[in-house]
C-alpha cells in the first residue's frame, strides 16, 4: 500500500506519521478555504467585468467595490424558504445539489497550484493530492456531475426541467468525446496521467507547454468542449432563461440553489485551471533570482493564468449568442469529435516516426475530406425532399394533422 | 460578404467597452443633471415685491387635462392685499396622484404664477398627503421653492422654473420673439425671453443644452458634433470657462 502511494506523492515515502496525517490535513483544509474565496471573487469578477462590458456599473454597495456582494446574496438564499415541489421525487431531488457541488470541489484537488515545499523534513507538494490516474479523475467528475444536473431536472416532477435535464444529458455525451480526445493528446506526449508529471514536463520554458507542442488544436477543442460541458454561454442550453426559464435549477430554493450556483462557478475557475495545468504549463514561470521566498511564484503565475482563463469565460458570454441546440450538436458531432479524433491520430503517428506521422496525416485529411463530402449530401438530400418524410419547413404540424382526422379526410391523400 | 474575421468581432467590441464611461450611475448617491427643460414638480411664484402672481382666474384648473388642479379665488382684502389687482387665488390644491406634468397649466397661465421646477423626486405613504396645497407650492421669502422633507432636491433642481416655455417659441407670434412678456420673480429679477427658431436664442439664460453635447461621449465618431471632436473638444472647453462679454 505505503508504495503505491509514494509513487505519485513523495510526502508518504517514510510511513504514514501523525505529521503526515496533519499536512494534509491542512492541505485538505487550505484547498477547500481557496476554492471557496475564489469562489467569492469569481462571482464578483464575473459581474463587475460584464457590466463593464455592458458600460454599466455593476455590484457596489457591499464591501469595497462590491466585493461583498457574493456573501450578501449567500446570506440572502439561507434565509429564503426551502420549497419541495409536492410533483418532486424527494430523495433524489434533495440528492442532486451534492451530486453537482462534491465532484466540483474534487476535482480542484488534482490541480497543481504550485511547486514543492520543505516543511520539517517533508516533501509537500502544492497540491491536495496527486493520485495515480490523475486527470481521469477530472473526467470521472464531471460525468458524475452532470448525473447531478440531470437528477435534478428530473426528479424537480416539472416540464422545462425536464427538457433541460435531457438536454444536459445530451449535451454532455457529445462533448466528452471530443474532450477525452484532446486530453489523450495531452497524455501521449506526457506518458503520464498524473497532473504532476504534465506540468513538470512543461516546465522548461514556453516551447515545451502542451498548447505549442501539440499544436493549438487540441487547446481550442479543449476550451470549446470544456465550454460546452460546463454550461456556460453561449453553450449554455440547458439553462437558457428565455426558453426553459431557469433550466434544471427552476423548481429549486434557497441553499439548494446557491448549491448549485456555488458548483456552477466552482467548475469554471476549476476547468480554467485544469486548462493552465493541461496546456500552459501549470505553475511554471520565470522566477527572479532571490534567496527566499521562490516557492511563491510559481503560485502567482498559476493564479495569473487561471485568472486569464477565468476572464476568457467571462468575454464569451458578454460577446457570444446562444448557439440554437441543433447547432451545438453539429459543432459537437460533425466538427469537434472528427477534429479531436484525427488530431489524435496524428500526434500518435508523430510520436512513432515521422513517417508514420505524414502517413496518418495524409489518412485523415483524405478522411475529412470524405466527411465533409457526407455532411454536404446530406444536407443536400433534407432540402430536397428525396427523403421519405416532407422536408423540415413542411412538415405538417400537430395541430393540422387532428384537424384533417377530425374532417374524415384521408391523411396521405 | 462576411469574411471569417468578423468572428471576433462582439470580442473587439466587448473589450473596447471596458475602457468606455458608463452609461448608469449609482443612483440615488449620484443623480445624472437635470434637463433645463424638465417638468417636475409646481411651484407657485411671487412678484419681486413679495406679492403672489396668482389671481385665482382657474385658467390652469380649466385647461389642466388630468382634473387635478383645484383653485378658488377670493377678492384681495382691502387693508392687506395678497396679489396686486382684484382678487387672489385664496384656494391652491394640485393632486399628484393625477398630474402628468405636461404644463398645459403653465401655458395656460396669464401672469406666469404656476411654472415647474425640476424636482420630479417625492413619494407619499397615503392619498392626502399627494394633494399638494398652497402652503406647500408657494415659494419662500426668497423666492426659492420650499424644500419638504419628503421631496429629495439636488442642487440645480429649482433653477430655471418653467425652462421649458422660455425656450419654445413664443406663442405663435414671430414678432414676441425675444421680448420679455412677463414680470420679474421674487428671487430670479426678470427671466430670460421665449427663444423662438431664429438662431437667436439665449441658451444660456433659458439654460438650453443640445443632448448631442450631452452625450457626446456615448455617440459614434461619426455623430459626435464637430466642436466636440478631437482637438476641438479642448478648445471648446477652454472658451466656456471665459467668461463672454456682454453677458
Amino acid at each position: 500500500m505505503n508504495s503505491f502511494l509514494a509513487s505519485s506523492d513523495p510526502l508518504l515515502n517514510h510511513g504514514v506519521t501523525a505529521v503526515v496525517l496533519l499536512i494534509v490535513a491542512i492541505k485538505v483544509f487550505v484547498g477547500f478555504a481557496v476554492l471557496m474565496a475564489s469562489v467569492i471573487v469569481m462571482i464578483w469578477f464575473e459581474r463587475k467585468a460584464i457590466s463593464d462590458m455592458q458600460s454599466r456599473i455593476g455590484p457596489q454597495k457591499w464591501g469595497p467595490f462590491g466585493l461583498l456582494q457574493t456573501l450578501a446574496d449567500g446570506i440572502k438564499l439561507f434565509f429564503k424558504e426551502d420549497l419541495v415541489p409536492t410533483q418532486a421525487e424527494r430523495f433524489v431531488f434533495k440528492l442532486a445539489p451534492y451530486l453537482v457541488l462534491i465532484p466540483a470541489l474534487i476535482t480542484f484537488s488534482i490541480v497543481p497550484l504550485g511547486g514543492t515545499l520543505t516543511i520539517g523534513g517533508h516533501q509537500v507538494m502544492l497540491q491536495v493530492a496527486n493520485p495515480p490516474i490523475g486527470i481521469l479523475i477530472m473526467l470521472a467528475m464531471s460525468g458524475i456531475s452532470v448525473y447531478g444536473v440531470m437528477l435534478a431536472g428530473w426528479s424537480s416532477g416539472s416540464k422545462y426541467p425536464l427538457i433541460s435535464s435531457i438536454r444536459a444529458s445530451a449535451q454532455m455525451i457529445s462533448y466528452e468525446a471530443a474532450l477525452g480526445m484532446s486530453i489523450v493528446t495531452v497524455v501521449l506526449v506526457t506518458g503520464s496521467l498524473s497532473t504532476h508529471d504534465i506540468v513538470t514536463s512543461q516546465a522548461h520554458g514556453i516551447w515545451h507547454w502542451n498548447l505549442i507542442r501539440l499544436g493549438i488544436v487540441p487547446f481550442v477543442v479543449f476550451l470549446i468542449a470544456i465550454t460546452a460541458e460546463l454550461n456556460r454561454p453561449p453553450f449554455d442550453v440547458v439553462e437558457a432563461e428565455n426558453e426553459l426559464v431557469g433550466g434544471f435549477h427552476t423548481e429549486y430554493s434557497s441553499l439548494r440553489f446557491a448549491l448549485f450556483f456555488l458548483a456552477e462557478f466552482m467548475n469554471t475557475i476549476t476547468m480554467s485551471a485544469i486548462m493552465v495545468t493541461l496546456f500552459f504549463g501549470g505553475p511554471a514561470g520565470w522566477i527572479p533570482p532571490i534567496a527566499h521566498f521562490k516557492w511563491v511564484f510559481p503560485i502567482i503565475w498559476f493564479v495569473a493564468k487561471t485568472t486569464a482563463f477565468a476572464f476568457s469565460y467571462i468575454w464569451f458570454r458578454a460577446a457570444l449568442p446562444r448557439l440554437r441546440y441543433d447547432q451545438l450538436m453539429d459543432l459537437g458531432w460533425k466538427r469537434l469529435i472528427p477534429l479531436s479524433l484525427g488530431w489524435m491520430l496524428i500526434v500518435a503517428g508523430f510520436m512513432v516516426s515521422l513517417s508514420w506521422g505524414l502517413l496518418v496525416a495524409a489518412a485523415v485529411i483524405f478522411s475529412y475530406v470524405v466527411l465533409d463530402r457526407a455532411f454536404r449530401l446530406g444536407e443536400a438530400r433534407g432540402k430536397e425532399g428525396s427523403s421519405i418524410l416532407p422536408s423540415i419547413g413542411e412538415r405538417p404540424l400537430p395541430g393540422y394533422i387532428l384537424r384533417r382526422h377530425t374532417n374524415g379526410d384521408n391523411l396521405n391523400g | 460578404m462576411a469574411k471569417w474575421t468578423d468572428f471576433f468581432g462582439g470580442f473587439k467590441l466587448t473589450l473596447r467597452h471596458i475602457g468606455r464611461p458608463t452609461v448608469t450611475n449609482s443612483y440615488p448617491k449620484v443623480k445624472r443633471p437635470k434637463q433645463p427643460r424638465q417638468h417636475g414638480r409646481h411651484v407657485l411664484n411671487r412678484y419681486e415685491d413679495g406679492m403672489e402672481k396668482c389671481i385665482g382666474c382657474e385658467l390652469c384648473a380649466g385647461v389642466c387635462p388630468a382634473n387635478c388642479i383645484n383653485v378658488r379665488g377670493l377678492d384681495n382684502p382691502i387693508d392687506h392685499p395678497v396679489s396686486p389687482g382684484e382678487r387672489y387665488g385664496y384656494t391652491y390644491e394640485i393632486n399628484y396622484l393625477r398630474c402628468i406634468h405636461c404644463d398645459l397649466c403653465v401655458e395656460a397661465c396669464p401672469t406666469q404664477a404656476i411654472t415647474e421646477s425640476k424636482m420630479f423626486e417625492f413619494s407619499f405613504t397615503n392619498r392626502s398627503d399627494a394633494i399638494y396645497t398652497k402652503r406647500e407650492l408657494l415659494v419662500d421669502d426668497q423666492g426659492q421653492p420650499q424644500r419638504l422633507p419628503w421631496e429629495d432636491w439636488r442642487s440645480g433642481e429649482s433653477d430655471m422654473t418653467g425652462g421649458w416655455m422660455r425656450a419654445t417659441s413664443p406663442s405663435g407670434d414671430a414678432s414676441l420673439e425675444g421680448v420679455v412678456q412677463w414680470t420679474g420673480d421674487l428671487g430670479a429679477g426678470i427671466r430670460a425671453s421665449e427663444a423662438g427658431q431664429s438662431g437667436e436664442g439665449n441658451d444660456a439664460a433659458t439654460g438650453s443644452k443640445q443632448i448631442r453635447n450631452v452625450f457626446s461621449r456615448h455617440l459614434n465618431p461619426e455623430d459626435v458634433p464637430e466642436n466636440l471632436r478631437g482637438i476641438n473638444l479642448l478648445v471648446t472647453k477652454v472658451q466656456s470657462l471665459i467668461p463672454k462679454r456682454g453677458n
